[in-house]
């Protein structure tokens, strides 16, 4: 539709620029998205106070004009707190879905390249992770590996390693015989050179999306695995953790410990589901025009 | 039927190699220890001769296979290990703990079906509507909102602000006495002896974690009744079924309805485990004295036989289910035969 002159990248900027214009949600979110960032690079900087230090002559004050988010039981400053866990929480999940797209990505591509006994026993593989509720089975994971943040990381990657794999394995499953691997092949490329330079980049749009929504998806478990008491340790801040805190104030009234922690953190599962819906705009072909 | 038999029987089969994975992860799991795990069931006080002592009771110094047909062989007795922290077997735990667990999901998952597809038809028929919207944003608010923060906020409006509902502190406040038990739950073991006074007090308890888990369970059934039934709505027998003239009623819920509902079979497996994982969380924010809160105290007390005994249950527990979902789905639908996959 687009000028054919035009170069490819100048293109896809257009198109993103559509996107964005087009729904303005889209662009709610990849705003949002940015502050996160931001937040969680710059946040520990710009705070007003430090988040670990407690100050027992004001503990439990309501949100006012010097503690915005109010303070805690120990007189922390819950503003602080909640800017300053945005790092961890991110790095977590963050960290978790790249370990499960890298992993996913290799296993899944593997498979379906190749197929074979490979093939049956990744589906095995993969059939009995997925035969475990998945958040009972990263509770299981933490309890056996011990109670750490980076097991925390693990869990949530095992958990999320199927949905990468099965899709990887699909897309390069119905390319291997594709025209376009048959040259590469007879010009004497390796196989895996085609995998990773011909076939593996056509899988990466829909794992974008998939990426996204499971970022969602992952922060939400990680919260939830230190929202009972796994991984995290209490001094430190991190929304799932402050919201079990805040909760045993909750009965008595004293809100804003539980709701701001709760609130950031169901913000940034928005972001990242509103996200994933405007990627698929992005990225899905029948939407382009 | 002799072949719907068969096909039933060929679903069953298919459980078997899961099942055996489940056991292996599990057994996996349970030797994965931090450490050894010898010297960590000997507690701190031990020397050297009670860790070797220990060591040959757990079986610890036999090879990884026999330990693992000692481990299967249990399991057949119904044998999960010990509990450190109650002293019981996990089994028994488990199961004296299971009623309550699966009188709030049960309840939170008839509230959710009974919410979200009557919400998703009405979605579907008026597409763009107020209905519509309403629709979109339950799922919305279903995927983003963390089980455990709705918990926290309706505790803080309907107990502290408004004063409706009980103090969230397990299922029964301790001013009623508990009904003997019959199935274990407790509507319906008041129910069955006429107490209505502990009746009303059990739903009272149970109704503030049954909306906390049924609002996050409604979000995907809702998206998938919406999306099943615009395509059913869309299709040609519909067109031929308003053209021939029959009620709106009878399309809808005699031919749309019933189609669009086997997609929607097809998510509650996917609902299913999540739900049995927000279980764990909704039971922690209301004290509820079920398995999930039971596996979080093992948890924080390092009890590790508990925890992968509770690991294991809920496996094969999801494993059973979406068993049932298969054959209940072969059962409303006839072309569905498992030859075919």
């Amino acid at each position: 539709m687009s000028d054919t002159t035009t170069s490819p990248r100048r293109q896809a900027l257009a198109h993103f620029a559509y996107v964005m214009r087009d729904n303005p949600v889209t662009f709610l979110a990849f705003a949002m998205f940015a502050a996160f960032v931001l937040m969680a690079l710059f946040g520990p900087a710009l705070v007003p106070y430090d988040p670990l230090a407690s100050d027992a002559s004001k503990a439990l004050q309501p949100p006012s004009a010097s503690h915005w988010f109010g303070t805690d039981n120990l007189g922390r400053d819950v503003f602080s707190r909640v800017i300053v866990a945005t790092r961890l929480d991110l790095t977590i999940s963050v960290a978790a879905v790249a370990l499960s797209f890298v992993f996913g990505s290799i296993l899944g591509a593997v498979a379906g390249y190749w197929g074979g006994w490979l093939d049956a026993v990744l589906n095995r593989v993969l059939d009995t992770i997925m035969a475990f509720p998945l958040f009972v089975l990263a509770m299981g994971i933490v309890a056996a590996l011990g109670n750490t943040v980076e097991n925390i990381v693990y869990a949530t990657a095992i958990i999320n390693l199927p949905f990468y794999a099965r899709l990887v394995r699909a897309e390069v499953n119905i390319r291997r015989e594709a025209g376009f691997v048959q040259a590469a092949k007879l010009s004497g490329e390796s196989d895996i050179s085609i995998l990773a330079r011909q076939i593996f980049p056509n899988a990466l749009p829909p794992m974008m999306v998939q990426i996204s929504l499971n970022l969602g998806w992952a922060i939400l478990n990680a919260a939830g695995l230190s929202f009972i008491g796994l991984g995290v340790r209490p001094p430190e801040a991190e929304w799932g953790i402050m919201v079990a805190e805040g909760a045993n104030f909750i009965i008595s009234g004293e809100w804003w410990l539980a709701l701001f922690p709760g609130l950031w953190l169901m913000m940034a599962v928005f972001t990242f589901n509103l996200m994933g819906d405007g990627l698929r705009d992005l990225v899905d072909p029948r939407r382009r025009t | 039927m002799s072949g719907r038999l068969k096909s039933i029987g060929l679903r069953v089969l298919q459980a078997v190699p899961v099942v055996i994975g489940v056991v292996v992860v599990s057994f996996v799991l349970t030797r994965a220890l931090p450490g050894d795990p010898a010297v960590y069931f000997a507690g701190a006080a031990a020397d050297e001769q009670s860790i070797q002592q220990i060591r040959e009771a757990l079986g610890l110094d036999k090879s990884l296979l026999q330990q693992f047909l000692i481990y299967v062989g249990d399991l057949l007795h119904g044998d999960f290990g010990q509990s450190i922290m109650t002293g019981q077997p996990v089994a028994d735990d488990l199961i004296r703990k299971l009623p309550a667990s699966l009188e709030l999901t049960l309840l939170a998952l008839c509230m959710s079906c009974g919410l979200a597809v009557p919400l998703g038809i009405m979605a579907a028929r008026n597409p763009g509507s107020l209905q519509d919207h309403l629709c979109r944003m339950v799922v919305t608010a279903g995927v983003s909102l963390p089980t455990f923060f709705t918990g926290v906020l309706l505790i803080y409006v309907f107990y502290y602000l408004l004063g409706w509902a009980p103090s969230p502190l397990g299922r029964l406040d301790f001013i009623y006495i508990e009904p003997d038990t019959v199935t274990g739950f407790y509507l319906i073991d008041s129910a069955i002896i006429g107490d209505w006074e502990v009746f009303f007090g059990a739903l009272k308890q149970l109704a503030l974690p049954a909306i906390t888990l049924a609002l996050f369970t409604m979000a995907p059934i809702a998206r998938m009744t919406r999306a099943a039934m615009l395509s059913v709505l869309s299709s040609d027998f519909i067109r031929t079924a308003r053209a021939a003239g029959l009620t709106e009623r009878k399309v809808l819920y005699g031919y749309a309805l019933r189609n669009a509902l086997l997609p929607v079979v097809t998510t509650l497996g996917m609902v299913f485990s999540f739900t049995l994982g927000a279980n764990v969380l909704v039971e922690k924010v209301f004290a509820w004295p079920g398995i999930g809160s039971y596996a979080v105290e093992a948890l924080v007390a390092s009890d590790y036989a508990a925890v992968q005994g509770f690991v294991l249950s809920m496996a094969l527990l999801f494993v059973a289910l979406n068993l049932i979902i298969d054959i209940s789905y072969s059962l409303i639908d006839p072309r569905i035969g498992f030859e075919a996959r």
